[in-house]
């Protein structure tokens, strides 16, 4: 079995963001997105501002500061790019620390650093509050589009299956004494991944025929109605609307 | 609800199929199930049984000859209706549950027939319970064992009140306490079964009549007792039975 990395990023607990319905915290962090996105760069403090509400909400959702650093490491290859900008970068030239960088590419690695953090931040305190089936009803009730959602879905579901048959794969070319040590070994390691595609790709093809016997015609069943109050909906969009009201002030 | 006998649960008639690449699997397969028996359809691999089993429910459609399912034949215009009365239990459960988690997947063909709110959930807490998984239902799949995750994969199809359950392989990959267990459930069930399998012994223990299944044509139909006892005629058919077992005598007299 796969166990071990279920729910890597969900936080169980019952906190009132665990408690929103999962369309409103959709809207709401989709929303801080893009007011954090329209922000101009130049306004340093809007962004400390933007990072003082997420770190209110992380507070209100007890979600511990360790738990969101640890999982900011899916940041990092834009952070190795964002490194590169200042000094690659055209234009007007400044030494810092004895090092000849780019000012306009400084400006544009601080504009990627700070918008991306706030994102990636804001992403993972809803998926700590958010089951992940949940965000697709959520995704669902929003009207987005019912193939993707239906793709995710079975993506959720076939994770663990298809790591699961990797690894055998894995046991079975080591227990034949093959070791990954060079790029000689490359082509096995191909075909195998080649092999995983074909099952994987027959799976589909079965599960297919699984669902047209129980009836499927196309569209999935609306399961589990998530219905959100007014009074939800104004808990969730307090974040984005404080953010507007901080865009507000800057500009 | 008609009374029990006047409508068989299953009828095949002259059912002929070839694959698109012209392999002949079917050559005029004739069969009937009554209401309530619990058949098992025997016969070696390749013998075209998973062929069979996709015409109950109109996944393949018939070459030549029909299949009729609770006295509605199985056409394009009654596809729907055909699918709800024939449960298929597919041999890998992981296949068969393609849900976030067990509610939903027992959900999916009732809500697909248009159940819904107290409806639905009634049917799926009554399915999960007739094979002992009410307590599972909000679990995801994948985290149930395997034997658990079959019972799962036959309350998905309950759930749609089948009139006959089709189960493939049913036995395969359990343990031999998820086998009993399995072979409870089956046994305390009052719909009709057809069981594909090669696993002798778990027809025997289930069902009263067997159908063998061999070239693509019926080659034999009667009480498993006495097709089990017939050594050279489960030879002719790559079928025996496993070392040392041996048909007991009847515990009762039939």
């Amino acid at each position: 079995m796969g166990a071990g990395h279920h729910h890597q990023l969900y936080l169980p607990g019952a906190s009132a963001v665990h408690r929103l319905p999962p369309q409103c915290k959709l809207l709401a962090v989709f929303a801080f997105a893009v007011v954090v996105v329209a922000t101009p760069r130049e306004r340093f403090w809007a962004f400390g501002l933007y990072a003082l509400l997420l770190a209110a909400v992380a507070w209100a959702a007890r979600v511990p500061p360790g738990h969101v650093l640890r999982r900011m490491a899916i940041e990092l290859p834009f952070v190795l790019f964002a490194f590169l900008i200042p000094v690659i970068g055209l234009g007007e030239r400044t030494t810092v620390l004895g090092l000849s960088l780019s000012v306009p590419g400084l400006w544009a690695a601080w504009n990627i650093l700070a918008k991306a953090t706030l994102g990636v931040v804001a992403s993972i305190l809803l998926a700590a509050t958010t089951e992940p089936r949940v965000i697709l009803l959520g995704a669902q009730r929003l009207r987005v589009p019912s193939l993707l959602v239906q793709i995710a879905m079975f993506m959720l579901r076939y994770l663990d299956v298809i790591l699961d048959e990797m690894r055998r794969m894995r046991v079975a070319r080591e227990s034949r004494g093959f070791e990954a040590r060079d790029v000689r070994q490359l082509p096995a390691v191909a075909r195998s991944a080649g092999a995983l595609f074909i099952r994987s790709y027959e799976r589909g093809e079965r599960v297919h025929l699984a669902m047209l016997s129980r009836g499927y015609s196309g569209r999935m069943p609306m399961l589990g109605e998530v219905s959100a109050s007014a009074a939800q909906w104004g808990v969730a969009l307090l974040l984005p609307v404080s953010a507007l009201a901080v865009l507000g002030l800057s500009l | 609800m008609n009374s029990p006998n006047d409508v068989n649960s299953l009828e095949v008639s002259r059912l002929a199929y070839a694959y698109p690449d012209g392999t002949q699997a079917l050559f005029g397969v004739d069969l009937t199930i009554g209401r309530g028996e619990r058949v098992a359809l025997l016969g070696p691999n390749g013998a075209g049984k998973t062929t069979l089993v996709m015409h109950l429910n109109g996944i393949l459609t018939a070459g030549h000859g029909t299949v009729t399912v609770g006295g509605t034949p199985v056409r394009k215009d009654t596809l729907k209706e055909v699918r709800r009365r024939v449960g298929l239990v597919f041999q890998d459960p992981d296949d068969q549950l393609f849900m976030p988690t067990v509610r939903d997947d027992v959900a999916f063909g009732p809500a697909n027939m248009g159940l819904t709110g107290e409806e639905l959930e009634r049917a799926v807490k009554g399915a999960l319970d007739r094979v002992g998984m009410l307590e599972a239902i909000d679990r995801p799949p994948h985290h149930l064992s395997f034997g658990q995750r079959r019972r799962v994969a036959v309350a998905t199809v309950l759930a749609m009140e089948p009139e006959i359950l089709v189960l493939d392989e049913p036995s395969s990959n359990l343990d031999p306490a998820a086998r009993r267990e399995l072979a409870e459930i089956l046994r305390s069930l009052d719909v009709t079964v057809l069981m594909v399998t090669h696993d002798l012994p778990y027809a025997l223990e289930l069902c009263e009549r067997s159908l063998i299944l061999s070239g693509g044509v019926i080659a034999a139909d009667g009480p498993t007792r006495e097709l089990l006892a017939d050594t050279e005629l489960l030879a002719a058919h790559r079928l025996e039975l496993p070392y040392g077992f041996a048909v007991p005598a009847p515990a009762e007299p039939a």
